[in-house]
């Protein structure tokens, strides 16, 4: 919703003259709201639209498909990395069975952190997840700030 | 043999040209790269190009593909990542494109080849390389080594986190090129079965409704695979991006 204003706003004040442009800004508010009121009435009417679980079903399909493809990965290139590196020390079989070894383990980690079971290793990804968790709890505060 | 289910992946030269001794003949997956570069291109210029305050029909649909994206990259990177949006977009755009492209019958699809898909991952991931490098320096490596792990373990750890990383381009290629792949010669096998069972005579033809049924839904399920591959795309873009804005541990 937020970034759905940002854009006619833009271009409304670049083509009229500062004077009308408080009155025309205290109109679209108005229409927001009365637009606001509207789409959550349809909403509630018709669950179709974009209600939180379809989203979440779509969500889950898509991590359906992140999971196999995760795990595979990490199994290929543990193979991939144990056969160059028995190809170039020529340490054949022991390259192969450690790397193999190890690629199920990255495997496993890249599934279960697709899957949110492991945390995102610490750190790396609070700073946005936090950020988006504020722009939940406080929509309308971020609308007013921008 | 006439439905060979294979034979919709050949590529044809249209236009043999050599340069440097190495072959960069204009394919048909060439042609069908400009045709979705093109075509999306036109769409949202020309649907955008009446700038209306009150969108039409059209204007409103480049307006949710912004906003579709924009909330992607801001939900999953930050305000940060904004800087990348005309990537993700154009990414995003071309995959989805490129995948309902391919749903039109005799249409070539160009995410149906691996090498297609990969020089896509590899341009992700370089990017979060080269970006995470310059930004950060060198405590972009700091991504591959967690917090609170006791030292014994940190040589193992950090060989698996690297493989973790090594194996994004493989899935994230992989898994586009695999799922478009895989539709479409599933739904070529199902549609094949439809003339290989009405020669059979009236029980064939009764027989034949069935793949014929599964031929629709299918059609319905690529559909569905076509934008959820663009969008998977998209997000894990959008989440290794946050890797090299935010590599912190």
């Amino acid at each position: 919703m937020s970034s759905k204003d940002e854009p006619r706003k833009d271009r409304h004040s670049n083509d009229s003259p500062e004077s009308r442009g408080d009155e025309l800004d205290q109109r679209l508010a108005q229409l927001k709201s009365r637009l606001d009121d509207g789409h959550k009435r349809q909403r509630a009417a018709s669950g179709d639209a974009d209600t939180p679980q379809n989203q979440s079903n779509r969500a889950g399909v898509a991590q359906a498909f992140r999971l196999s493809s995760e795990f595979i990965a990490g199994v290929v290139v543990g193979a991939g990395i144990g056969y160059l590196v028995d190809t170039f020390f020529g340490t054949s079989p022991w390259g192969m069975i450690v790397f193999l070894l190890l690629g199920f383990a990255a495997a496993v980690l890249n599934v279960m952190r697709a899957a949110g079971m492991v945390a995102e290793s610490n750190m790396r990804f609070r700073p946005a997840q936090e950020l988006h968790k504020q722009q939940l709890e406080g929509e309308t505060d971020d609308t007013a700030e921008k | 043999m006439a439905n060979d289910p294979i034979q919709q992946f050949e590529i044809s030269k249209i236009l043999p040209l050599e340069a440097l001794g190495t072959d960069i003949s204009f394919t048909n997956s060439s042609l069908f790269m400009v045709l979705t570069v093109g075509v999306s291109a036109a769409f949202l210029i020309m649907t955008t190009s009446g700038r209306g305050l009150i969108p039409s029909r059209l204007q409103s649909i480049s307006e949710m593909c912004y906003e579709f994206v924009a909330d992607l990259l801001r939900s999953s990177a930050g305000s940060e990542g904004m800087k990348f949006f005309p990537l993700v977009f154009s990414l995003f755009v071309f995959i989805l494109m490129a995948n309902l492209f391919g749903m039109f019958p005799y249409f070539f699809t160009v995410t149906s080849h691996i090498i297609v898909t990969a020089a896509l991952a590899l341009l992700v991931i370089g990017l979060v390389l080269v970006y995470g490098f310059w930004k950060n320096g060198f405590g972009f490596l700091k991504l591959f080594v967690p917090s609170g792990v006791p030292a014994v373990l940190i040589p193992l750890i950090v060989l698996i986190e690297v493989m973790s990383f090594i194996s994004r381009p493989i899935s994230l290629s992989v898994r586009l090129f695999a799922n478009v792949l895989a539709g479409h010669i599933t739904l070529k096998v199902f549609a094949g079965f439809i003339p290989m069972l009405s020669k059979l005579g009236f029980v064939g033809v009764v027989g034949a409704l069935l793949p014929l049924g599964f031929t629709v839904a299918l059609t319905a399920l690529e559909f569905l695979v076509a934008f959820l591959q663009a969008y998977v795309f998209a997000i894990l873009t959008c989440m290794y991006l946050n890797d090299a804005i935010h590599p912190s541990h």
